[in-house]
């Protein structure tokens, strides 16, 4: 690999990670939506640019598979949802912005710390790879939560996921079937927790799960 | 070939077990199932005394294909476990045939039936077993099954208590025997009997001396592991009682034996300081604690306590001549240590039987409202006193010739080289005076205020003479405890090949003594002579009788009576056992039990009755468990908090957990 395609992917990866804290930033529904869209988008190139680099044919199919469903279809679909629920306004958060990203800072502080004594024996673009994968991990759970709306949780969750996936092909062979096992695994998710958003609306008129807490009888 | 018979009775006890069961509500359940116990158990310690006369393991053990993988289950006999066995087994046919009896009166039969033979059959396992595996399993076997004889009834919420308590204890001490035999086992993991003798132990053998200690003693009732011993024998069935008392803490001491003195080698010197130190607090502190209680049944399940200590002082001062290379003072020890237990497996039982038979007869356990039973019951009031002599080491029963020998062991101690067991061994010799002195006032108090006196209560005053069952095993009890008292030679002879085995000594043969007599060291040091004790006791006693009827004047005064102690007609007059015990607390009570007694005196003018109030308190209970109990119920309180937590909240928390371990993993790289 040449340094300029490890530059590349190192600018991928990392631009990865700023659009998780640009996802953490998000206050407003739609505009989340979209950042979760450029998300996806990123990881698309970032796994394409892997594919081109290692000359790893079935990486593309993953990059698609990204660009398709986490990009275009489950933004829009959720968009619909959100739009047919009636739900778009701010997002309440149970942290508020600013020291969630001073949080967030600290947890890349942490993976690239973890991460690079772990795994000397890889090579260095993969090692730096994971750091990136394992601060989107991290991201993601920090995002799931410090936000009290259900939509919010889901795309934290997807963008854990997208985090993964950055690991698997950074780290060279993962097999396609993991991946289109994993890619449908988050369309089910996406499926299930879409059901679940309308089967709340209909019996709380609200999203956000604190009532839902509230409903059990308990109030935080 | 004994050991394949002896595995055969194991399998009939367990499939009695599994057909009981299933036909618990049978009309003759509980008669066809105790009988049967009765006669495979009599047929296992004949077994077991073939074995024992053969001084251990005639034939190949026997293996089965059942088990852990990489070990055999071998049952065998080895001289130890066949004097165990015989100890085990002879005491529960007795106890089955009186449970004839007694198991009748049982509420929910199939809660009690399944049960006791697979209890009698996980006893015979541990004693059987030649690898550890085979060993815990049936350890385990006999604790839950004991545990859910002590549950049985469990609509009382202190015999729920007793339950849990101890449930928990028996797991905590199986726990650590698992440890004592992976620390026997050595690093190469050979866990039958055979290769841990030659293992190589990878850690000191004072660890396994230690866990033994608290593995074996919290299952014997050593203080202060004893505390859930009080609780769960009174809670079982009174036969239950008898065995879980009379026999399963044999089969502690028994498990004690095999790991210090069989597997772990040679012992260094000072392991006995702490066997001999818990030992004499156990017998203190239990007759203590039998002298303060009035339930019937506890007090004989503190009785046990002290009888254990009794036990474990015999044990500790065989340790002490083994590691000093004393062989025959060592034989005297262990031979008094397993004759002692031998003969509280029959007074305890007995008297376990007698209180079975006395509850069911009034429906009372309170020593304070039984009286005058001697009348009612005579023949149980026979047996019972035969026990109470036996248990207070009086000749010629059997109590007194185990009690004795352990003195004249405790005599041997100015030869020991080493000057701390030298001073601790007499100190441990007066405190096992003191107690079974106390022992003798305990049972002194037991039987007058159950037997003797009058009827304290409506129930007691009404009660009939028990069951020909139970009584006939009580009856049969006595007469052993008789027979070992007067013939002590025979058992010392028969415990020859296990004091060769554990401690490589033999005391001389006793059958070459003249007239049956014993001496266990040498003639001018000390003998007994049981028989003849008997016969003078017995022809003084028809001397007297013979005296008093045929030349004492027939003529008949009358005259003013006397009041005899009883100004008052009513019964609550008589000394009742709390007054009894009432100069024993005030000795020792504001130490060991941090006794209380306010009076509080009518005011003037006031028709109401002065009250004396007794506070008792269990200081062993208070200074060990009682915090443990506050710690978890506190750490519980708090962590009820993380079961109503939100998702989200849970998220966090995983999240969290997560951030912790990445940082340990970051730091400490």
């Amino acid at each position: 690999m040449s340094p300029i395609e490890a530059d590349v992917a190192h600018f991928l990866a990392g631009s990865l990670v700023l659009v998780s804290f640009l996802l953490l930033y998000q206050d407003r529904m739609f505009a989340l939506l979209n950042t979760f869209a450029l998300h996806a988008c990123v990881l698309a190139f970032s796994v394409g640019w892997q594919a081109w680099v290692q000359g790893a044919p079935h990486l593309f199919i993953t990059a698609l598979i990204a660009l398709v469903f986490k990009g275009v279809v489950i933004p829009v679909a959720l968009h619909r949802i959100v739009v047919r629920l009636g739900i778009h306004g701010t997002l309440e958060s149970a942290v508020s912005i600013g020291p969630t990203m001073l949080f967030g800072m600290g947890l890349v502080a942490l993976s690239v710390i973890v991460m690079l004594p772990v795994t000397e024996a890889a090579g260095a673009f993969v090692r730096e790879d994971l750091s990136f994968a394992l601060s989107v991990v991290l991201l993601g759970l920090l995002m799931m939560v410090t936000r009290r709306n259900a939509v919010s949780q889901v795309i934290g969750f997807m963008s854990l996921e997208n985090g993964l996936v950055l690991a698997a092909t950074g780290a060279r062979g993962m097999p396609l079937v993991v991946e289109i096992s994993v890619a449908f695994s988050v369309l089910i998710a996406f499926i299930v927790i879409g059901i679940f958003l309308f089967r709340i609306r209909e019996r709380f008129d609200t999203v956000d799960v604190q009532v839902l807490d509230m409903s059990r009888g308990e109030s935080s | 070939m004994l050991n394949q018979l002896a595995g055969v009775g194991i399998g009939l006890l367990l499939a009695l077990a599994v057909g009981s069961a299933l036909l618990a509500r049978a009309r003759h359940a509980a008669a066809l199932t105790y009988g049967a116990s009765a006669l495979i158990c009599l047929a296992l310690a004949g077994i077991a005394l073939q074995a024992l006369g053969a001084g251990g393991a005639p034939g190949v053990a026997l293996e089965l294909r059942v088990g852990m993988p990489l070990a055999r289950t071998q049952l065998g006999f080895d001289a130890l476990s066949a004097a165990f066995a015989v100890i085990v087994n002879l005491a529960s046919a007795i106890v089955s045939v009186g449970a004839i009896g007694l198991g009748r009166h049982v509420r929910e039969q199939q809660r009690v039936l399944p049960f006791y033979p697979a209890f009698i059959a996980g006893m015979n396992v541990v004693l059987l077993a030649q690898d550890a595996f085979s060993f815990l399993i049936g350890w385990e076997f006999m604790s839950l099954a004991s545990w859910a004889l002590v549950v049985s009834d469990d609509c009382s919420d202190s015999n729920r208590r007793a339950g849990l308590v101890y449930l928990i204890m028996a797991t905590g001490g199986a726990l650590t025997l698992l440890l004592a035999f992976g620390v026997l086992a050595g690093p190469d993991g050979g866990y039958a009997f055979g290769q841990m003798r030659q293992a190589t132990a990878f850690a000191p053998a004072a660890i396994v001396l230690v866990l033994a200690l608290i593995g074996a003693g919290s299952k014997a009732g050593l203080v202060p592991l004893h505390a859930w011993l009080p609780l769960a024998h009174p809670a079982a069935p009174s036969h239950v009682s008898a065995l879980m008392s009379g026999v399963m803490t044999k089969v502690a001491v028994y498990g004690f034996i095999r790991i210090v003195f069989d597997l772990s080698g040679p012992p260094a010197w000072w392991w006995s300081i702490p066997v001999l130190l818990a030992a004499a607090a156990t017998a203190l502190l239990g007759v203590l604690h039998a002298l303060m209680e009035q339930d019937l049944k506890r007090m004989l399940a503190y009785s046990t306590v002290e009888n254990i200590g009794i036990i474990f002082i015999g044990l500790g001062l065989a340790l002490t001549f083994k590691a000093n290379g004393m062989a025959v003072a060592a034989a005297l020890a262990i031979v008094a240590a397993i004759f002692h237990g031998f003969n509280h497996s029959l007074f305890k039982s007995l008297l376990f039987l007698g209180s079975g038979a006395v509850l069911h007869a009034t429906g009372e356990r309170d020593m304070q409202r039984l009286g005058g039973l001697i009348h009612r019951m005579p023949l149980t009031a026979l047996a019972f006193l035969a026990g109470c002599v036996a248990i207070s080491a009086l000749p010629p029963f059997n109590g007194f010739a185990s009690e004795w020998l352990t003195f004249q062991a405790i005599l041997l101690s100015p030869q020991l080289p080493q000057w701390i067991p030298r001073l601790l061994v007499p100190a441990v010799g007066a405190t096992l005076a003191c107690s079974a002195a106390l022992a003798a006032a305990c049972s002194v108090r037991a039987f007058g205020s159950t037997f003797l006196g009058r009827a304290r209560s409506e129930p007691a005053a009404g009660a009939g003479e028990t069951d020909p069952w139970s009584l006939g095993a009580m009856l049969v009890l006595a007469a052993l405890c008789l027979l070992a008292g007067v013939l002590p030679g025979l058992v010392i002879d028969s415990l020859g090949s296990v004091s060769e085995l554990v401690v490589q000594g033999r005391l001389a043969p006793q059958s070459g003594q003249p007239w049956l007599g014993i001496a266990p060291v040498d003639a001018q040091r000390g003998a007994y002579n049981g028989l003849l004790v008997f016969v003078m006791i017995a022809s003084a006693a028809a001397v007297t009788a013979l005296i008093a009827r045929r030349f004492a004047s027939h003529a008949l005064r009358r005259s003013a009576a006397w009041d005899c102690g009883f100004p008052e007609p009513s019964p609550l007059a008589q000394y009742t056992p709390g007054g009894f015990a009432q100069p024993i607390r005030r000795v020792f009570g504001s130490v060991v039990f941090r006794a209380r007694e306010q009076v509080s005196m009518p005011g003037p003018g006031d028709t109401g009755p002065a009250r004396l109030r007794v506070e008792l308190h269990d200081t062993v209970w208070d200074a060990l468990y009682a915090p443990v109990v506050r710690a978890v119920d506190a750490t519980a309180g708090y962590l009820n908090a993380l079961q109503f937590l939100t998702i989200r909240k849970y998220l966090a928390v995983v999240f969290i957990a997560l951030i912790v371990l990445l940082v340990i993993i970051g730091t400490s790289r």
